[in-house]
C-alpha cells in the first residue's frame, strides 16, 4: 500500500513543474504576471509531497517506485528518494516556489515572460528528475535536460550576441560533460552490470576493484566537473550570468551547478575511498576555491562577483568530498543546504539592486540602503551566513569543515590552508556585495532608487531567514535535513551534533582568524581587484579566451575536412562513391576468398540470345554515343532488356517495375541534361576519360562478381517457403510481392516512402534554389499552385 | 516534341493510362501490380502530358500541388498502419472486411488504404521532381 502512495505521490512531484510549464504560456496570456501566484503552486506542491517522504527517509528509509522503460537492456524509468535525493528536492521546490514568484516581479510586463515561466519550470522538473533518478540512463536523460533547458534560460534574450555566447558555451561544455558522463554509465553498466544508483550503492567495492576504474574514475568525474564549473572549466558560469537574474539564483547557484556535487556525493560511497580519489578531487577543489574567490573579489559587477564565489564554493564542496572522512562529508552537506540559501538570496537582491538601480556595476553603486530597506536587511542576513557568523548556518558548515581539516600532515595543512584564503576572499564578496551598494552616499547616477513589490523581496528575505532560523533550531534543522542527506552521503548513518553556540576551540580560533583576515580583504579590495586585473591582463590568456580559440579550431577543422571532402565537382562525387563501392566489394571478397568460381554457361534459347544481344547493344551505344541525349536513350534500351529477361524468367512484378523505372529516369535524365548546358558530349582526350574508364570497369566488375558469388551460394529457402506458405492464408493475398511490401514488411515501406517524399522534397528545392539564382524576376509558376 | 497529333492524343493517352494505374494498383493484392508500380505509371502518364501540353495544364488538372499529394499519401499510409490500435492489435496489423456490393464480395482492408498510401506518395514524388524540371524548359 505504502509503495502505491510512492509511487503516486513521487510521480506527481515529478510531473507537476512539467504540467505548470504547459500551461504557463496559456496562464500569462490570460493572466498577465500574476500567473506567477498559480505556476509557483506546482513547486510548492511537489514541496509538500517530497516532504511527506522526509519521516521515512530521516528514519534511514529509502523509497523506491519506478517503470519499465525498455526491459530489453534492463533500462528503467526508476527513481529512489533517500536523504540525499529528499534534501536536494525539498532544495529544488523550495527555492523553486521562491524563484517562480520572484520572476513573476522581476520580468513584469516582459514580452516573453510566460516563455520564461514555461523554460524554468522545465528546468525545476529535470533538475527533481535528476536527483531523484535512480538508473543510470534516467539519470543521464535528465542530467541533459538540464543542460539543454540551461541552454534555454541563458539565451533567454536571444537578442544579445553576449547572452548568445554565453548559452553556446555553456552548453558545449555541460553537455559535452555529460556525454562523458554517459560513457561511464555505460562503461559501469557494461563492466560491472550495475544498473542503477541503488545497485552501485549495494555493489561494495565492486566498482574499485574492476580494471576499468581509471576511465570510469575519468568519465564520472568530466561530468561532475564541467557541471559543477571545475577549473578549468568554470569559464561557463561568469558567462552565464548573461541570464535573467532569477535564472542565475536558481540554476546557478542554488541547483544546476549542483549536479556535479551531487553526482560525487552519491557515487562517493561506490567510486570514492580511493588514493586517486583523494588526489584528484582535492587538487581540482582546491584551486577551483582559491582562484574562485580571488576572481569574485576582482570583478566588478555584482553578479559576477557572486558567479566566482559560486565557483569558489563548488571548489570547496569538491575538495571536502575528496577528503571523504565522516567529517569532511558532514561538512560538504551543511556547506551545501547553506549555500543555497544564501547564495539564492543573494542572488536576488543582486537582482533587486539591478531592478531598482539599473546597474550591478560596484562603483557606480552606494547609498541604497534607504529606499530599499528590506533588500538591505536580506542581502545582510545572506551575508552573515555566507560569511559563516553565528548564529547563521554558514556557521555550522565553516565550524564542521575547519573540525574535518584540523590534522597535523601535510595533506590536511595544505587543505586547510586552502580553506580559510577561500573562505576569507568569500567572506569579503559576500560584503562587497551585501553592504558596499547600501552604504555611503547616492551617486547622482541612480535615479529615483525603489524597492520592488512583495513578490521581489519576499524570496531573498525568506531565504536569508531561514538561514538564521535553521541555525537557531539546529537539532530540527539537522533532524530534518543534514543528517538523512549526510547519512546518504556518508552511506552510514552520521551524526551532526554542531550547533550555533561557538565553542572554544581550533576550529572556532581559525573561523575568527578568517574573519579578521576577510575583513582585511574587504578593506583592500579595491587594492587587490587592480592587482589581480593587473596580472591578468598582463598573462592576457584565460580558459574563456581558449574556449573562443577551441571553437575557433573547430570551425577551421570543419571548413577544411569540409572543403576537401566537399568539393562541389559532381565528377568528383562519382569518382569517390564509386572507388568507395568497388573497394567494400572487392577487398571482402578477396580477403575472405569468396570469388565466385566460374559459372557454368546455362543453355539458352534463341529469344534468350536475342535479348542479351539487345543488352549489349545498349551498352555499346552508351560507349560510343555521339552526345549525351543518345547515351541517355541507349542505356534506356539496355534496362528495357533486362527488364525482358525479368519477364521471361516470370518475375512479372520486377519487370513490370524495371521498365517503368526505366523510362521515368530516362525522362528525367533527358529533361536534367538539357537544363545543364553543358556541351552535348564529351570532349576530353582519351587519356583523360581512360582512368574514369577503368574506375567504371572495375565498379561494375565488382557488382557482376558480387552478384555471382551470391547465387553460387546454396539457396535458403526458408522465407520463401514462409511467404508462400502464409501469404495467402494470413495475409489474403496471392501475389507474394505485393503482401510482402504492404504487409507482412509494411512498416519497411512506410519508412521507404517516407524517404521517396523527402528525397522529392530535396530534389524540388535543388532545382527551386537554381530557378531563384537564375530567374528571381520572373515569377515562378511553381510558387504559385492554385 | 509538341506536333498537334501527339498534344490531340495525349490527354487520351494520359487518362487511359491513369486509368490504368489505379488497376494495376487494386489489382496487386493477387495479381502482378501494387501501389508503387501503380504509382510508376501514373507518374509516366502524367510527364507525357506534361510534355506534350506544358506544365502548367498538368497543375491545373491535378489541382493539389503534387508534393501535397505525396504529403497525403504518406499520411494515409500511417493512419492505415495505426487503425490496428483502436482494436488491440500491433501497428500494421491487416484489418480485413469482405462487404457485399451488388451481389459482389468486395475485400476490403487496410493494407489496400497502405498500398493507396504508396501510390500516392510515388505519384507526387515523381511528378513533382518531373515537372519543375520540365518546367524550366519553357522559359
Amino acid at each position: 500500500m505504502a509503495e502505491i502512495e510512492a509511487t503516486t505521490g513521487g510521480t506527481l512531484a515529478l510531473a507537476l513543474p512539467f504540467i505548470a510549464a504547459a500551461l504557463a504560456p496559456i496562464l500569462r496570456r490570460l493572466m498577465g504576471a500574476h500567473a506567477a501566484w498559480i505556476l509557483a503552486l506546482a513547486p510548492a506542491l511537489a514541496f509538500a509531497l517530497l516532504f511527506g517522504f522526509v519521516p521515512t527517509v530521516s528514519a534511514g528509509g529509502v523509497v523506491q517506485f519506478g517503470y519499465d522503460w525498455i526491459p530489453a537492456f534492463d533500462v528503467r524509468f526508476s527513481f529512489r528518494i533517500d536523504g540525499l535525493a529528499s534534501t536536494f528536492g525539498l532544495l529544488i521546490t523550495g527555492i523553486g516556489t521562491l524563484i517562480v514568484l520572484y520572476s513573476g516581479g522581476y520580468l513584469k510586463g516582459h514580452r516573453d515572460q510566460g516563455r520564461f515561466f514555461s523554460f524554468i519550470l522545465m528546468f525545476m522538473g529535470s533538475m527533481l528528475g535528476l536527483v531523484l533518478a535512480d538508473d543510470l540512463m534516467t539519470l543521464f536523460v535528465y542530467w541533459e535536460l538540464t543542460s539543454i533547458t540551461s541552454f534555454l534560460l541563458i539565451g533567454f534574450d536571444h537578442e544579445r550576441e553576449k547572452a548568445r555566447r554565453g548559452a553556446i558555451q555553456a552548453l558545449a561544455i555541460t553537455g559535452g560533460g555529460g556525454l562523458a558522463l554517459l560513457a561511464g554509465f555505460i562503461l559501469i553498466r557494461e563492466v560491472a552490470g550495475l544498473n542503477s544508483m541503488s545497485e552501485m550503492l549495494a555493489a561494495g567495492d565492486a566498482l574499485r576493484d574492476s580494471p576499468y576504474y581509471l576511465p570510469i574514475f575519468v568519465l564520472v568525474l568530466c561530468g561532475a566537473f564541467t557541471k559543477s564549473a571545475q577549473m578549468p572549466f568554470h569559464v561557463w558560469l561568469p558567462n552565464a550570468m548573461e541570464a535573467p537574474t532569477p535564472v542565475s539564483a536558481y540554476l546557478h547557484s542554488a541547483t544546476m551547478v549542483k549536479a556535479g556535487v551531487y553526482l560525487l556525493l552519491r557515487t562517493q560511497p561506490a567510486l570514492g575511498d580511493t588514493a586517486l580519489w583523494t588526489t584528484v578531487l582535492p587538487l581540482f577543489g582546491s584551486v577551483t576555491l582559491v582562484l574562485g574567490a580571488l576572481l569574485a573579489v576582482r570583478a566588478t559587477d555584482i553578479k559576477i562577483t557572486l558567479a566566482y564565489t559560486t565557483v569558489a564554493s563548488l571548489g570547496l564542496l569538491v575538495m571536502l568530498i575528496g577528503v571523504s572522512t565522516e567529517t569532511a562529508l558532514i561538512g560538504a552537506v551543511l556547506y551545501l543546504i547553506a549555500h543555497s540559501l544564501f547564495k539564492g538570496g543573494l542572488f536576488m537582491v543582486a537582482g533587486s539592486v539591478d531592478h531598482g538601480a539599473h546597474t550591478r556595476e560596484i562603483g557606480q553603486l552606494g547609498g541604497l540602503a534607504r529606499p530599499m530597506p528590506i533588500t538591505f536587511a536580506a542581502a545582510l542576513l545572506c551575508a552573515l551566513s555566507m560569511g559563516g557568523i553565528t548564529p547563521f548556518v554558514g556557521f555550522l558548515a565553516k565550524e564542521e569543515i575547519y573540525h574535518a581539516l584540523e590534522y597535523g600532515d601535510v595533506y590536511h595543512i595544505a587543505l586547510m590552508a586552502a580553506a580559510i584564503l577561500g573562505n576569507a576572499l568569500m567572506f569579503a564578496a559576500a560584503f562587497i556585495v551585501a553592504l558596499k551598494p547600501f552604504v555611503g552616499r547616492l551617486p547622482e547616477t541612480i535615479h529615483h532608487p525603489h524597492e520592488g513589490g512583495f513578490t521581489i523581496w519576499f524570496g531573498p528575505l525568506l531565504l536569508g531567514v531561514l538561514g538564521l532560523v535553521g541555525a537557531l533550531f539546529y537539532e530540527t534543522y539537522h533532524a530534518l535535513f543534514s543528517v538523512p542527506m549526510a547519512s546518504a552521503a556518508i552511506g552510514s548513518p552520521a551524526e551532526i551534533e554542531i550547533g550555533w553556540i561557538p565553542h572554544l576551540n581550533l576550529a572556532f580560533a581559525l573561523s575568527m582568524a578568517t574573519i579578521v583576515l576577510g575583513i582585511a580583504i574587504y578593506l583592500a579590495s579595491d587594492a587587490i581587484r587592480a592587482a589581480t586585473s593587473g596580472f591578468l591582463a598582463a598573462v592576457g590568456w584565460g580558459p574563456d579566451h581558449g574556449f573562443d580559440q577551441a571553437m575557433r579550431g573547430l570551425l577551421r577543422f570543419s571548413f577544411f575536412v569540409t572543403g576537401r571532402l566537399q568539393s562541389g565537382r559532381l565528377d568528383y562525387y562519382m569518382t569517390v562513391t564509386v572507388v568507395v563501392i568497388a573497394a567494400a566489394l572487392f577487398v571482402p571478397m578477396i580477403l575472405g576468398g569468396a570469388l565466385p568460381v566460374e559459372p557454368q554457361m546455362p543453355e539458352l534459347r534463341f529469344h534468350e540470345w536475342i535479348v542479351i544481344a539487345l543488352i549489349l547493344v545498349g551498352i555499346l551505344a552508351v560507349v560510343v554515343a555521339k552526345n549525351r541525349l543518345t547515351a541517355i536513350v541507349s542505356l534506356g534500351i539496355q534496362g528495357f532488356g533486362v527488364a525482358l529477361i525479368f519477364m521471361v524468367l516470370g518475375a512479372p512484378d520486377l519487370s513490370f517495375t524495371q521498365f517503368m523505372v526505366e523510362t521515368l529516369s530516362v525522362v528525367i535524365l533527358a529533361l536534367v541534361m538539357t537544363r545543364l548546358k553543358l556541351s552535348p558530349a564529351d570532349h576530353r582526350p582519351l587519356r583523360e576519360k581512360l582512368p574514369d574508364a577503368l574506375i567504371a570497369v572495375v565498379g561494375g566488375a565488382g557488382f557482376g562478381l558480387f552478384l555471382l558469388s551470391i547465387v553460387q551460394r546454396p539457396f535458403d529457402p526458408v522465407l520463401s517457403d514462409f511467404f508462400e506458405r502464409y501469404s495467402y492464408a494470413i495475409a489474403h493475398g496471392k501475389n507474394v510481392v505485393n503482401v510482402i511490401l504492404v504487409d507482412f514488411r509494411g512498416v519497411d515501406t512506410m519508412g521507404e516512402i517516407a524517404v521517396v517524399m523527402t528525397t522529392g522534397l530535396a530534389i524540388l528545392a535543388l532545382i527551386r534554389v537554381r530557378v531563384g539564382r537564375n530567374a528571381r524576376t520572373a515569377a515562378d509558376p511553381t510558387e504559385t499552385t492554385p | 516534341m509538341r506536333t498537334i497529333i501527339f498534344r490531340f492524343t495525349a490527354p487520351y493517352l494520359t487518362a487511359l493510362m491513369v486509368l490504368f494505374s489505379i488497376f494495376v494498383l487494386l489489382r496487386g493484392h493477387n495479381e502482378p501490380g501494387g501501389g508503387f508500380i501503380g504509382g510508376l505509371i501514373a507518374a509516366s502518364a502524367l510527364a507525357i502530358y506534361g510534355i506534350a501540353c506544358g506544365v502548367v495544364a498538368v497543375r491545373r488538372s491535378l489541382h493539389f500541388h503534387p508534393m501535397s499529394i505525396s504529403a497525403a499519401g504518406l499520411f494515409l499510409a500511417v493512419v492505415a498502419g495505426l487503425l490496428s490500435l483502436p482494436v488491440g492489435s500491433q501497428f500494421m496489423t491487416g484489418l480485413w472486411v469482405f462487404p457485399t456490393v451488388f451481389g459482389t464480395e468486395l475485400a476490403l482492408s487496410t493494407p489496400l488504404i497502405f498500398d493507396i498510401g504508396v501510390y500516392l506518395v510515388v505519384v507526387g514524388s515523381i511528378s513533382s521532381i518531373a515537372l519543375a524540371l520540365e518546367e524550366r524548359e519553357s522559359d
